[in-house]
């Protein structure tokens, strides 16, 4: 672990040497743009066409009162805020405040429902011995070279019309999965989104437990704990950093997911459509709305750093400490 | 309380390793076991059969008058201290104490009462509140001795329990693990790298090695009366001189040396005859060696003329290497460091003998305590 002359060290080592300032500077280059997003959500729709970013300090002429206007269609008089005040009302054609919802919706079970599956299933494969651990958890891991555009329609067609399987050379045909008449709604996302985001689990937090010192869990055989009561107060609470760290990945992914989305809520009401679904139809047909872009893009990025923050406390370093010595 | 048998045991691993071979134990009740091994011997191997954590391939095991072969850990009704501790980190020391308890789904009032209790035998009231993160080895390891005792099993199976403790630490829970186990009874198989701790703890010791049964006996016995060449090494420090020899009457040959034997050495062990005009192994403890000048009378059996190659003073004793030209015998430990090169012994002298290296010395022998081993089967000539 500590072998000084690898490759992740010594590129390590090089970087500490960078000085302060070039950090800074690096910095400063990378948040230039979402800078530029966040000022020009401020700005009215003309002001956002007519100048750069960096001429907000020219703005005075505006009546920057807070709260919303009252006449949105009142020539000169445009509120600091008035493209939030937009974007997350429930306008039919202005507004994303319902797809903030869906999104929740969707992310928050697609988050949860993958992590509950998957830290049972990887506690088995690194701590239960059975028959067949070894192919299995290969095949399981296997399926994560699976791209994801492949299964895209089969999934759709088995979401709204169920799976059926003829068996050649009779009339009969088998149902494998009744028609739940999932797609258009959500369901079908999150379905979707646990599915692919198991393989990926599973590795993950398996590889986190089986690290785990063993004598942990014999210990906790000998004071006479099942396979249940280990895994959820030992294995479950010790297991925590790697389960925040694939949330936060897992959260960010189906938060900005649009293509699963757009395939499986094909058909189904706006109400539905998540905010990068919402975001892409919000400039409208003729563009009328396409100021309210960089207000829809700080709304949608806004709850993906609630939950990173929310959750960073977690990557507690130093978990096992004064488990076991050596 | 319990007795625990082992019956004709034998553990093979998938990969065809026979790592114990046909043991055969009994521990009584209430007694201290303590097994001692170099390492791979296959001392923890035994130690997690009897816990039930490592699968039983062949033979009987006996806890009180159950076979266990199949029951699970946590219905054997034992305690096991592991070498790590493996202390769950993210508890408090009251709840490490009596997570096996509140498994066992006791009510909380006197989960609490016998933490307390086991908290107060150990000096663990103050750190009740704390994780283990926050306390010292010493600490530790006595929190880990405390989930054992607050269960109050039938047998306490214990794994190296010190090796992660300092010197000195590791000197004070020693006595404090003996002690502790007299006053609660409780049958307990310790596991142990170090003869010092074997010797010291245990009321029995069974020494094991590549996996076979060497010998089990009381310490002294076994510093007295070792079986064969390897436990007449293992026991013991600085270990035991093991060097080839030649008998012809009674004039014991050692290289260049002729130790002349007194007739209470043969009537000691009678066998010894079968070895006359034969070579023998003979084993020369170092507390038998002394300066001749400075041996009491009765103690010179008989003297070596050699040269000192190295001291190590100890204060209440001198470690003394010296040469000695008949070859020696390797005893088969694996973990012994051979530092004295081949033809060379140690003999451990009063600290009032002033012999620096390169002297030439005069030794003497205390033939009465010599011992002898067959050169084939390397057991003890009696």
């Amino acid at each position: 672990m500590h072998d000084n002359n690898s490759l992740i060290d010594r590129i390590y080592r090089r970087l500490s040497n960078v000085p302060m300032w070039v950090m800074w500077g690096i910095v400063v280059i990378w948040t230039i743009p979402s800078l530029s997003l966040f000022i020009n959500s401020f700005r009215s729709r003309t002001r956002q066409r007519d100048s750069g970013f960096w001429e907000f300090v020219r703005d005075g002429d505006r009546d920057y009162q807070f709260g919303c206007p009252e006449d949105y269609n009142a020539p000169d008089l445009f509120h600091m805020i008035e493209n939030y005040c937009m974007v997350l009302s429930n306008d039919q054609s202005s507004g994303m405040l319902s797809s903030v919802i869906s999104s929740l919706a969707i992310a928050v079970p697609s988050t949860i429902i993958p992590i509950s599956i998957a830290s049972f299933a990887a506690y088995a494969f690194a701590w239960i011995d059975f028959k067949g651990r070894k192919p299995l958890f290969i095949g399981t891991v296997a399926l994560l070279s699976i791209p994801l555009q492949v299964a895209l329609i089969p999934l759709l067609i088995m979401y709204s019309g169920g799976a059926h399987f003829t068996i050649p050379f009779t009339e009969r045909t088998l149902t494998m999965v009744p028609d739940f008449a999932l797609a258009g709604g959500p369901w079908a996302v999150v379905l979707t989104h646990t599915g692919f985001a198991m393989p990926f689990a599973i590795f993950l937090l398996h590889n986190y437990m089986s690290s785990l010192p063993g004598e942990l869990i014999e210990s906790a055989r000998v004071d006479g704990a099942d396979h249940f009561s280990t895994f959820v107060r030992l294995v479950l609470p010790l297991s925590v950093p790697a389960i925040a760290a694939f949330a936060i990945f897992q959260f960010l992914w189906t938060w900005n997911d649009y293509l699963i989305a757009v395939v499986m809520l094909n058909g189904g009401t706006p109400e539905v459509f998540p905010t990068t679904q919402r975001i892409a139809n919000l400039a409208g047909d003729f563009g009328e709305y396409e100021h309210l872009l960089t207000a829809g893009a700080f709304v949608q990025a806004f709850v993906p750093l609630v939950v990173f923050f929310s959750l960073q406390r977690y990557f507690v370093r130093g978990l096992l400490a004064g488990s076991v010595k050596g | 309380m319990a007795t625990v048998t082992l019956d004709k045991i034998n553990k093979v691993y998938p990969n065809g390793f026979h790592a114990i071979h046909d043991l055969d134990l009994e521990i009584a009740d209430t007694e201290f076991l303590v097994l001692v091994g170099p390492s791979g011997c296959g001392k923890s191997t035994a130690l997690r059969m009897i816990a039930g954590l490592e699968e039983i391939s062949g033979g009987e095991m006996h806890i009180g008058d159950n076979v266990v072969n199949d029951v699970e850990p946590k219905d054997r009704d034992i305690a096991m201290v592991f070498q790590n501790y493996a202390l769950y980190p993210h508890m408090t020391v009251r709840d490490n104490i009596g997570f096996a308890l509140k498994l066992a789904k006791t009510p909380k009032a006197e989960i609490d009462a016998q933490v307390e209790e086991a908290a107060r035998i150990l000096e663990l009231t103050e750190q009740l509140g704390k994780r283990p993160g926050q306390l010292s080895g010493g600490q530790r390891q006595r929190v880990a001795m405390g989930r054992a005792i607050v269960r109050q099993p039938s047998a306490f199976l214990m794994d190296e329990p010190l090796s992660n403790l300092d010197a000195k630490l590791r000197v004070q829970m020693r006595a404090e693990i003996a002690r502790l186990q007299r006053d609660l009874g409780v049958t307990t198989v310790y596991v142990t790298h170090d003869q010092v701790e074997a010797m010291t703890m245990g009321d029995r010791v069974c020494v094991l090695k590549d996996g076979y049964l060497q010998q089990v006996d009381t310490p002294q016995n076994l510093y007295d009366k070792p079986d064969n060449v390897f436990v007449a090494a293992f026991i013991g420090s600085p270990s035991m001189n093991l060097n080839e020899g030649n008998l012809a009457g009674t004039t014991l040959t050692l290289g260049s040396h002729t130790i002349e034997l007194s007739a209470d050495v043969f009537e000691k062990r009678p066998g010894l005859r079968q070895f006359d005009g034969r070579d023998v192994i003979v084993g020369i403890r170092p507390e038998d060696l002394e300066d001749a000048s400075l041996a009491p009378e009765e103690k010179k059996g008989a003297t070596i003329a050699t040269t000192c190659t190295l001291t190590e003073a100890l204060g209440s004793e001198i470690i003394v290497h010296f040469e000695l030209d008949a070859p020696r015998v390797d005893a088969g430990d694996p973990d012994a460091v051979n530092d004295l090169g081949e033809y060379a012994a140690v003999g451990r002298f009063d600290p009032r003998s002033r012999v620096t290296i390169g002297d030439a010395i005069e030794i003497a022998v205390n033939t009465g305590n010599l011992h002898f081993f067959d050169p084939q089967s390397r057991s003890a000539v009696w």
